[in-house]
């Protein structure tokens, strides 16, 4: 029993401490971030290796997620005899919800544990610290541009995302169910406001975004310098960083619409 | 050189992301209300606006020519004010011009539509409407009902 | 800088180092000069912190107690501007090399060039293709490094080591893991290395022939203090207990082989007593 409070205390601690230095991490990154205008050439490249290389999974989700959802309201609103709201449930739907929270899941499964078996083998092939006795800052040179790329990466992603999804709603909908093409876009455009639905998803995957690069960047940083803490590492970020965005989604939600 | 084509993909997704951006701005969302700045305002009281939201439409003969901007309760005419932001360039409406709140089918969203009047003066910024109908409010309509059965 | 590096003055100095992970005692209370232009080679038993010692020069590492002057700057105490400053001056070759993956040969040796210097492309073209032909990898400049046999990656991570023309280079267990061949040309890399450069070369080996044919310099060092130091011939002849069991590599001795704990006549006796 004793054993058990001891443990649990034992873990509390771990946990606290293991987020006092992501949080020192995050600063350090931070601060290092003129670096990222100085060398935009370094940036870029992450971009492409974390938003570009994200972009064929986050095209075909948001293309089939879009047509489930056309397809379930369509089946849910055809009982009230209002299917041509059809265009309103689908955007909303995306815009407010499902796009950025399926896009971060989406991106910490891709992107984010890419980033961190990276940064880990990096680790582990002791190239990190290679670089610092180069007197080459790794904050600087490797951190900070993969932060910023991720940062970046999220809020692009996952308006591509809704977009397509717009349009695979739009394709069984009205493709394949009948519902009326006009009234698809023009009950969509009635519903959804500009800076209540769609901003807010934007600043949501925003939010998402430097938290899912944050959780990924610095489970790299600190992985073990192993095999084992690689694969543990990586598996750490994407159910951390999941368990963050879900967390975050009903956080966010409450504050942006809670009130109206 | 190969940093060219990182160049080249990097371009194309952020182009592809803002046009993502712009897509939703324009077909998906009303992002063009925000626009028509060239509005005049008018102010309608109601003794019952039912569920009558901001951004609502404001119709005449079913022609959506402006929104709701605002909604709030005046407490000397214990009525309800609601703010219509009608576009500009349907400055037409005579002075005598009635607005009635009405339901897009029976369980939509609803809407005011504006009923043209036989006045020569016309609605200026600001003005006032003279005359308005109170949302349909389905329980007292189905209270009358029962009580004009009773009564026969 | 701080001071002028006098020619004749020791390039390090450690005096009472002491280093603990956890709580383990690494280094207790360790003190020893590297002489200036050339080779020394610390030696000590897998586990006795030779590896913690080229990070705590490097400022990758602070000491708990004592103070490492490298050049005649106190490392630990060093701000990050000074301390990266002072590393330019330094080259370390990691046992694995730590080649960065993502980079060819040629960009890796490239590497500290395109950080630290503004060269023209085709001046710094020349310096890197100087640089891999001195390593005498010069062919294999567009190869990647996940090809490269573990004897080049450490010639390439030797070539990177000594692009900026460092006066100090720490080589950590430089002989580890290389087929005789191999190892013959690090050996003869390092010697020429550090004639024709005229820097101060740090080893930290446990392969003894080796080490002791390219030193000037040996220190000894186990259970976290110096046991011995001198130049090789000495050191062979005057060699302690320890010393002699290291060096001539026999099984048991001061070292026992035998991993400490109870005997095994108690823990056979005890095995019995709890059936």
């Amino acid at each position: 029993m004793i054993d058990a409070i001891t443990g649990l205390g034992r873990s509390a601690l771990n946990a606290l401490e293991v987020f006092g230095r992501a949080f020192v991490f995050l600063l350090r990154v931070l601060a290092s971030l003129d670096v990222v205008l100085r060398r935009f050439g370094l940036t870029l490249f992450q971009i492409y290796s974390v938003g570009v290389r994200s972009l064929l999974i986050i095209v075909v989700s948001g293309l089939f997620v879009g047509m489930v959802l056309g397809y379930q309201g369509y089946i849910t609103l055809v009982n009230f005899g209002a299917a041509e709201a059809l265009g309103g449930v689908v955007a909303l739907s995306l815009v407010r919800e499902l796009g950025p929270v399926v896009t971060a899941l989406l991106f910490a499964g891709r992107a984010g544990s890419a980033l961190t078996a990276e940064l880990g083998l990096m680790k582990t092939t002791e190239q990190l610290s290679a670089m610092e006795m180069m007197a080459v800052n790794p904050y600087r040179r490797i951190f900070a541009p993969r932060f910023v790329a991720g940062f970046l990466s999220m809020p692009l992603l996952a308006a591509i995302f809704s977009a397509v999804g717009v349009m695979g709603g739009y394709l069984v909908g009205v493709g394949l169910l009948g519902v009326d093409s006009g009234a698809y876009f023009s009950q969509m455009q009635a519903v959804t406001d500009w800076n209540e639905d769609v901003l807010s998803g934007v600043i949501k995957s925003i939010v998402f975004g430097f938290v899912v690069t944050w959780i990924a960047v610095f489970q790299g940083f600190n992985a073990q310098p192993t095999s084992e803490g690689i694969s543990r590492a990586t598996t750490q970020t994407v159910v951390v960083s999941s368990l963050a965005v879900l967390g975050l989604d009903f956080i966010l939600t409450g504050l942006m619409f809670g009130a109206g | 050189m190969k940093m060219r084509f990182f160049e080249l993909a990097v371009g194309v997704f952020v182009l592809l992301g803002i046009g993502a951006l712009f897509y939703l701005a324009v077909q998906v969302s009303n992002v063009t209300d925000y626009h028509d700045r060239d509005t005049y305002t008018v102010t309608g009281y109601f003794d019952n606006i039912g569920g009558l939201k901001t951004r609502a439409p404001v119709t005449v003969s079913g022609v959506r020519i402006g929104r709701v901007a605002e909604i709030r309760y005046d407490p000397d005419r214990f009525r309800a004010e609601v703010i219509l932001a009608i576009r500009a360039e349907h400055d037409y409406l005579p002075q005598d011009t009635q607005a009635a709140i009405h339901t897009a089918g029976l369980l939509g969203e609803q809407y005011i539509a504006l009923e043209p009047g036989g006045d020569f003066e016309t609605l200026r910024d600001g003005d006032e409407l003279m005359f308005t109908q109170s949302a349909v409010v389905l329980e007292n309509l189905i209270g009358r009902f029962l009580t004009n059965m009773g009564n026969d | 800088m701080a001071e002028p590096p006098v020619a004749d003055s020791p390039h390090i100095v450690i005096e009472n180092l002491c280093f603990r992970r956890g709580r383990k005692v690494i280094f207790d209370d360790l003190s020893m000069r590297i002489p200036r232009g050339q080779v020394t080679t610390v030696m000590g038993p897998s586990g006795s912190g030779k590896t913690t010692l080229l990070r705590l020069i490097g400022g990758q590492l602070r000491p708990d107690n004592g103070r490492i002057w490298v050049d005649g700057q106190e490392v630990a105490r060093l701000s990050t501007r000074r301390l990266y400053a002072l590393r330019k001056r330094m080259g370390m070759l990691f046992q694995s090399g730590a080649l960065l993956t993502d980079l060819s040969v040629f960009e890796n040796v490239a590497f500290p060039l395109r950080e630290h210097t503004n060269l023209p492309e085709d001046v710094l073209q020349t310096l890197v293709l100087l640089k891999l032909e001195a390593v005498g990898l010069r062919a294999a400049r567009d190869l990647d490094p996940a090809s490269l046999s573990g004897g080049m990656a450490r010639r390439v991570a030797l070539a990177r080591a000594i692009a900026l023309d460092p006066d100090l280079i720490m080589y950590d267990e430089p002989f580890t893991g290389l087929d005789p061949i191999t190892m013959g040309q690090i050996v003869s890399l390092i010697r020429r290395t550090n004639q024709s450069l005229g820097l101060t070369s740090v080893l930290v080996s446990h392969d003894v022939a080796e080490a002791m044919a390219i030193s000037d310099q040996v220190v000894l060092i186990a259970g976290g203090q110096v046991v011995d130091a001198g130049a090789p011939d000495e050191l062979k002849a005057r060699a302690s207990d320890w010393s002699a069991q290291f060096l001539q590599g026999r099984p048991d001795g001061p070292v026992p082989f035998h991993y400490p704990g109870a005997s095994y006549r108690d823990d056979l006796l005890g095995q019995r007593r709890d059936d």
